[in-house]
């Protein structure tokens, strides 16, 4: 780990500049820093490998590790049932943005007209709003309308995270010339064709991330989640609802509680990560405009 | 082909507009009609109401306290956040070795679900086993494991210090992004520059980086404040608001309240939207938005 050492061990050395004191002390700070960001959901795997006898142990680690607490998630209480129902809203409401916002980012990106700032103000007014601003409404309206929670969470998830998606594609199209898709009609294409075939790959990276943003943060969500699935089985409520029921009135089940937090949280961070560097100029992109 | 190309804009736009209506602007027309009405505990309407929900909201022993809560909420979250924030961004934005992964580490509170968040500590706290506690203990802070010193969440002064360090934790993924992005849009020779000029480093960063990261601040902070104003699972959570109303803020007490009397809540509801949108007009207002945002 010496500083002088390093670069004659790297082919590059040459282009390489030394690393100072400097560096490593920065790094060194960033290192603690991560590891502050890591460490609460590294416990989450700790507690979730601790036998049910030690629980009361007041230890960092357990003597004993156990996965029972994962392989027992599945029997009685349900949890495969809430994985598949948050899996259904989290899609339908991903699958609902993209196809009203593709359409709405893209004419946004191409076209002037009367309305354009209208409807774009609209849109920032939304990212504005909160589900939980609204919570006995968006109840009171949906449960008169006798939809099913299911359908209801998807509407909704899908109404809140729409201002990202039609941001992030609107900034996407606007970024591809509109030369190339002339250039593509005039190759025989057609209108729609050399919009599917020329401006619909370039903007992948950006559909890539509304996908993955909007299917998060339904999957997470929480408040509505819980208001609509009130009253129902467990094996019927989204996942981080169902989560709840290992929370008794007296006691809790840290075990099942936590194996069932990874099992909710770990595909969301692998996810997330794919779509790090990009999700900022969505979110921001609105108000900036 | 003229009255169908007026027509277009609402072929491609209409979708997002019908969504958009159900399920954001419906639901305020319904929340607002709700804080007029008498409703049952079941969501059956007995009838028009008058202003009698909000004599009834206004009235509750808890409604002002609640309200300064939430002010000294949103408040101590967003300003730490932002504090921190910037802080951080300036480290992560320096070069060196493991960068990439120690950002990786810095998104985990942001994609995983607030409520997780919010369990994990609540276990870290707890009294008796809380590996928070367990750690405090070794290193003498804590006395006594199962005291009332170690039951943080148990005393409304220590779990809202302890909730709002977790709001702060949640919230820092993105904001420190948000100024990350800022601060890879000022170009290297703005700071070359400064440094001929002779500033010092800290004297640049107040003179030079500062006011170029404006933008990105305003944005960050107005996003931050709907979110840490509207922010639920934590609280509910870790304490849900208790003992008694101690550690709600209005969101919290709005959802309690609905239990009881949903009309009373949506009057709450609606006396959350409006201060939102003051507080977002305000904010706007003072910051002197446009002119900030346009340059």
């Amino acid at each position: 780990m010496s500083a002088t050492s390093l670069p004659t061990t790297l082919p590059t050395a040459a282009t390489r500049p030394r690393r100072s004191l400097r560096t490593w002390l920065i790094a060194g700070t960033a290192y603690v820093v991560a590891a502050v960001f890591l460490l609460p959901y590294l416990d989450m795997i700790v507690m979730a490998g601790r036998p049910n006898s030690e629980f009361g142990d007041p230890t960092i680690f357990p003597k004993h590790f156990t996965f029972s607490n994962f392989t027992t998630l599945w029997s009685g209480t349900g949890l495969g049932g809430s994985i598949g129902e948050s899996l259904q809203i989290a899609a339908g409401a991903t699958a609902v943005v993209l196809l009203v916002a593709l359409p709405a980012a893209y004419y946004t990106a191409r076209h002037r007209f009367r309305g354009r700032t209208a409807f774009l103000l609209l849109v920032l007014a939304t990212q504005m709003f909160q589900p939980a601003a609204m919570l006995v409404g968006l109840q009171r309206e949906f449960t008169d309308f006798g939809l099913a929670s299911t359908l209801s969470l998807i509407v909704i998830n899908a109404g809140f995270n729409l201002a990202f998606a039609v941001w992030i594609l609107n900034a996407f199209f606007s970024s591809i010339p509109v030369e190339l898709e002339e250039a593509g009609m005039v190759d025989g294409l057609g209108r729609l064709g050399a919009l599917l075939r020329i401006t619909l790959p370039l903007a992948a990276p950006g559909i890539v991330t509304a996908l993955i943003f909007t299917f998060i943060s339904a999957w997470n969500e929480f408040l509505v989640a819980l208001t609509l699935s009130l009253g129902e089985q467990t094996s019927q409520q989204p996942l981080p609802v169902a989560i709840n029921q290992y929370i008794g009135e007296y006691s809790i089940d840290w075990g099942h509680l936590f194996a069932a937090g990874l099992v909710a949280t770990v595909p969301v961070i692998i996810l997330f990560a794919f779509i790090e560097r990009r999700v900022v100029g969505g979110l921001t992109a609105g108000a900036i405009k | 082909m003229s009255a169908l190309r007026r027509l277009s804009p609402l072929l491609w736009l209409g979708p997002a507009v019908a969504l958009i209506g159900v399920a954001v602007l419906w639901p305020v027309v319904v929340m607002v009609q709700s804080s007029f009405q008498a409703i049952g505990g079941e969501g059956f309407v007995a009838g028009y109401n008058g202003t009698a929900n909000f004599r009834h909201l206004f009235d509750e022993p808890d409604f002002v306290s609640v309200l300064q809560r939430t002010l000294l909420w949103v408040v101590v979250v967003v300003v730490v956040t932002m504090l921190i924030s910037l802080a951080l961004a300036q480290l992560f934005h320096q070069r060196f070795p493991g960068r990439t992964v120690t950002r990786w580490a810095l998104i985990i509170p942001w994609a995983a679900s607030v409520m997780m968040t919010a369990l994990i500590f609540r276990w870290a706290l707890d009294p008796n086993v809380g590996v928070i506690n367990v750690i405090l203990h070794h290193l003498g802070v804590v006395k006594q494991l199962g005291s009332g010193q170690a039951d943080w969440l148990g005393n409304p002064t220590s779990a809202l210090a302890w909730m709002m360090a977790v709001a702060v934790f949640v919230s820092l993924p993105f904001t420190t992004y948000a100024i990350l992005s800022g601060l890879q849009g000022i170009p290297d020779d703005v700071y070359e520059a400064a440094a001929i000029d002779g500033a010092t480093s800290w004297k640049a960063y107040l003179a030079v980086t500062m006011p170029l990261l404006r933008p990105a601040i305003l944005v960050a902070t107005l996003i931050n404040v709907i979110n840490v104003f509207n922010s639920f699972p934590i609280i509910w959570e870790m304490t849900r608001g208790g003992p008694g109303y101690d550690t709600a803020t209005s969101t919290i007490f709005m959802v309690d309240l609905k239990q009881g009397d949903v009309g009373e809540s949506a009057a709450m509801s609606v006396i959350n939207f409006l201060l939102v949108i003051v507080i977002v007009v305000v904010y706007l207002a003072t910051t002197r938005w446009k002119e900030q945002v346009d340059r």
